[in-house]
């Protein structure tokens, strides 16, 4: 019988209540960049008091956030809650009679979006996502986001590796992720960056207070047919604090507040912006395994090409690459035709960032600065290389200029 | 339906409320002992109510204006102006008069409870609430107060669903039903009134004599979710449902009956026994019996489910310690197949002791005479 609201929202979304205790906010969190700049931490306090049955309190402090967060529609919600469980007796959360269950349930989704993500920080982190292997020296930032926690992850750049800043609700495509055709309402996955910045005074109030799109559809998003354009991490209407999890046609949509902060460490055309429906996340150690094998691997090739055997140097793409307008066929004899006037070879790679993509498919994008010289030829160039593992090897599978 | 419905948590919240009301009427003994102000002139003041009964404001207001020159420290006759400026439409000067009189008086609850009511008129359910939790605050067992703050809490409830979803119920009926208070059972001395002549006016004693029914404003349940409709639409049916509800209600026979007739006609006699029967059943704590005189579309409070209603109904008839309620002084109109019977509901548990008007309205069910509505006042 102890269970109320916050048992049923977290009952029915399976977790077990393990993680984190709840009600003690911050202090058994050791991680000292840990950010408790969201109503998280007070939605978990007002839910404990539920829990405890101290509805007073409960309502005194939803009182004391919609102070804090008067458009918070969430906040809302429970205070009507905790006021008509005063006058009847109530069932669940939202008891609104005659409401549009639709928006109910909108409602319901956020608050278990956000009790959740507040119960597991602790892992967050404390681990690295598996997708972060190798930070170019100047990203100072990465997000990672993922759209079933509905949760944007902020990481700073600490000598390559990823070290947990800050992480904020996010509401993504109204179909979910795994955008694939035009209008299809659902959110990409996928290995992005931010490719310019909207001010708000050119946008609608729609996108709040900016909007930064992204390089959607990415070299494999085109390879893979995939359609559409204009995905951005934008904000909120001015009337609304948060959105629902499942909200917009496609974008990733922030709080004003949160995409103030946010934007404060977004570069151009550099910071990553890597979408999942399912953050995985790795220990350090078996963080540090994947990537020097990573690491390896592209020295490898490195090494293959400088050595002019170009066999050695072929094993290493994929029986699938495809550039542009090149298949492994074309390429392979462009190479053995150039190969035979090479006495020397020199490939210098530097600034290397190593990105696993979402998904079920094993693939890494690489992107680096090439300096190749040799006898009869020398270019430099940003380079983007899609890794895929085939039979257990990494092999390249796209390469390109970026 | 509801995503979580299949939880145990109805039952829990229940057992809070139950909880509540009861740890409140606990203390209520208290209330009894609460003389503050001096009796007043009790001559004057039957005399200010039969006017006002009457609707003759302006003089009650002279005669009560003569009453405060007399004794301009007693609360009754400041309580009595109150009444009659609400009566009269001065809203605003009611609500300064009833102000003061909080002022004056902290531990009196009616003050706060007609301030409350007037402000609740004026939609300012945060003052409403703010009056009544001081009104509970001195005098918890205080009943009308707890059904009045029921009904507000109920109010800020749907204002902060309307801001949660974003709907504009503010077209909706929102008729208060909110009951004031007549008179000061409070400052009255714990002596039972000296004259039992409960044949002859409506009784000088106890608490408020409502207004003349209001309809109250009924909320239909949401037959179905309404998944794919556009998401505006659906705030407007309640209105609807309310007018409608309103429409069918048959208003009370505007001639005032006399006492009762020595020889009810035979409907009369059915009514005034299943009233009786009901009545009887909650003393005997037969849930069963009890909710057997509801009809199947009775109109629960705030429209919650009936289930939940019955459970709840269910807890407090079934709760520890005797309980023994009567009804009598029923004023009965009948319309075809439908009854409104106005009524004094007297109610005695072990904490608890009230005595309220209550309209009920019946339907015919066969042989039967059904509850479809219930209410305070």
């Amino acid at each position: 019988m102890r269970r109320t609201l916050i048992g049923l929202l977290l009952v029915a979304c399976g977790i077990a209540g393990s993680l984190v205790v709840i009600g003690s906010p911050s202090r058994n969190t050791p991680v000292a960049t840990f950010s408790d700049s969201g109503p998280e931490p007070q939605l978990a306090r007002i839910f404990g008091e539920i829990e405890n049955n101290r509805l007073d309190q409960a309502l005194t402090q939803t009182e004391a956030l919609l102070q804090q967060y008067p458009k918070f529609r969430l906040a809302h919600l429970i205070k009507g809650d905790l006021l008509l469980a005063r006058s009847r007796p109530i069932s669940t959360l939202g008891n609104a009679g005659g409401a549009p269950e639709e928006k109910l349930s909108d409602l319901r989704e956020e608050a278990i979006a956000r009790l959740k993500a507040y119960r597991e920080r602790g892992a967050v982190a404390h681990n690295v996502p598996r997708y972060l292997l190798q930070l170019q020296p100047d990203q100072k930032y990465a997000i990672v986001i993922d759209t079933q926690k509905a949760r944007l992850y902020l990481y700073q750049n600490d000598n390559g590796r990823p070290r947990f800043v800050a992480d904020y609700y996010v509401s993504h495509g109204k179909l979910g992720a795994g955008k694939m055709l035009e209008g299809d309402k659902k959110t990409p996955t996928g290995v992005y960056h931010v490719t310019s910045s909207l001010p708000a005074q050119k946008l609608g109030d729609l996108y709040g207070v900016g909007a930064y799109p992204l390089n959607y559809p990415n070299e494999w998003d085109k390879r893979q047919g995939r359609k559409g354009h204009g995905i951005w991490l934008h904000g909120t209407p001015s009337d609304t604090y948060s959105r629902p999890p499942k909200a917009s046609d496609g974008c990733v949509v922030l709080t004003n507040t949160d995409l103030d902060a946010v934007a404060k460490n977004l570069q151009i055309g550099l910071t990553p912006v890597i979408i999942s429906n399912s953050v995985e996340f790795l220990s350090l150690d078996d963080w540090q395994k994947e990537r020097s094998s990573l690491n390896k691997k592209i020295d490898e090739w490195r090494n293959d090409w400088e050595s002019r055997d170009v066999e050695r140097f072929l094993k290493h793409y994929s029986k699938n690459f495809q550039t542009r307008d090149t298949n492994f066929a074309q390429f392979a004899e462009q190479k053995r035709k150039v190969g035979s006037g090479k006495e020397w070879i020199k490939v210098k790679i530097s600034n290397t960032s190593v990105f696993r993509n979402p998904g079920k498919e094993e693939l890494v994008v690489v992107t680096f600065e090439q300096d190749y010289q040799s006898n009869n030829l020398s270019n430099q160039m940003k380079k983007r290389q899609y890794w895929i593992r085939e039979d257990g090897q990494w092999k390249i599978v796209y390469e390109g200029a970026a | 339906m509801f995503l979580f419905s299949e939880t145990p948590s109805l039952a829990r919240l229940t057992a809070v409320l139950a909880g509540l009301v009861l740890c409140f009427s606990a203390s209520c003994i208290n209330a009894q002992q609460n003389t503050q102000a001096a009796p007043a002139n009790t001559q004057a003041v039957a005399e200010i109510q039969r006017l006002m009964k009457q609707g003759q404001l302006s003089q009650a207001l002279e005669k009560t204006e003569q009453l405060i020159a007399s004794k301009p420290r007693d609360a009754q006759g400041r309580f009595l102006k109150g009444l009659i400026l609400t009566e009269s439409g001065r809203q605003q000067d009611a609500i300064a008069i009833f102000t003061r009189l909080t002022e004056d008086f902290p531990e009196l609850p009616e003050p706060y409870n007609n301030l409350a009511v007037l402000y609740a008129q004026q939609k300012q359910y945060d003052k409403a609430r703010t009056a009544l939790e001081m009104a509970i605050r001195t005098h918890p067992s205080y009943a009308i107060a707890h059904e009045n703050l029921g009904d507000v809490y109920a109010k800020l409830a749907s204002q902060a669903y309307d801001k949660a979803l974003q709907l504009d119920s503010s077209n909706k009926s929102t008729q208060s039903k909110l009951s004031m208070i007549k008179d000061l059972i409070t400052t009255k001395p714990g002596a039972k009134p000296t004259t039992p002549t409960e044949a002859a006016v409506p009784t000088p004693t106890k608490v408020a004599t409502a207004e003349p029914a209001k309809p109250a404003p009924v909320v239909t349940p949401p037959a179905a979710p309404a998944a794919s409709k556009p998401t505006e639409k659906p705030a407007e049916k309640p209105a609807e449902a309310a007018a409608d509800a309103k429409k069918a209600e048959p208003k009370p026979s505007p001639e005032p009956k006399l006492e009762k007739a020595p020889v009810a006609s035979g409907v009369e006699a059915d009514i005034t026994k299943a009233l009786q029967s009901w009545a009887s059943a909650w003393s005997n704590k037969d849930v069963k019996g009890y909710l057997s005189h509801y009809a199947g579309d009775f109109q629960t409070p705030n429209g919650m489910p009936r289930k939940a209603w019955e459970s709840e109904r269910a807890q407090r008839i079934d709760k520890p310690g005797k309980i023994q309620v009567s009804v009598d002084n029923f004023k009965i109109s009948i319309a075809g197949d439908k009854a409104t019977v106005k009524f004094r509901q007297h109610y005695t548990s072990a904490t608890l002791k009230t005595s309220a008007a209550k309209t009920i309205v019946l339907v015919k069910s066969g042989s039967r005479w059904l509850i479809q509505q219930e209410r305070v006042g």
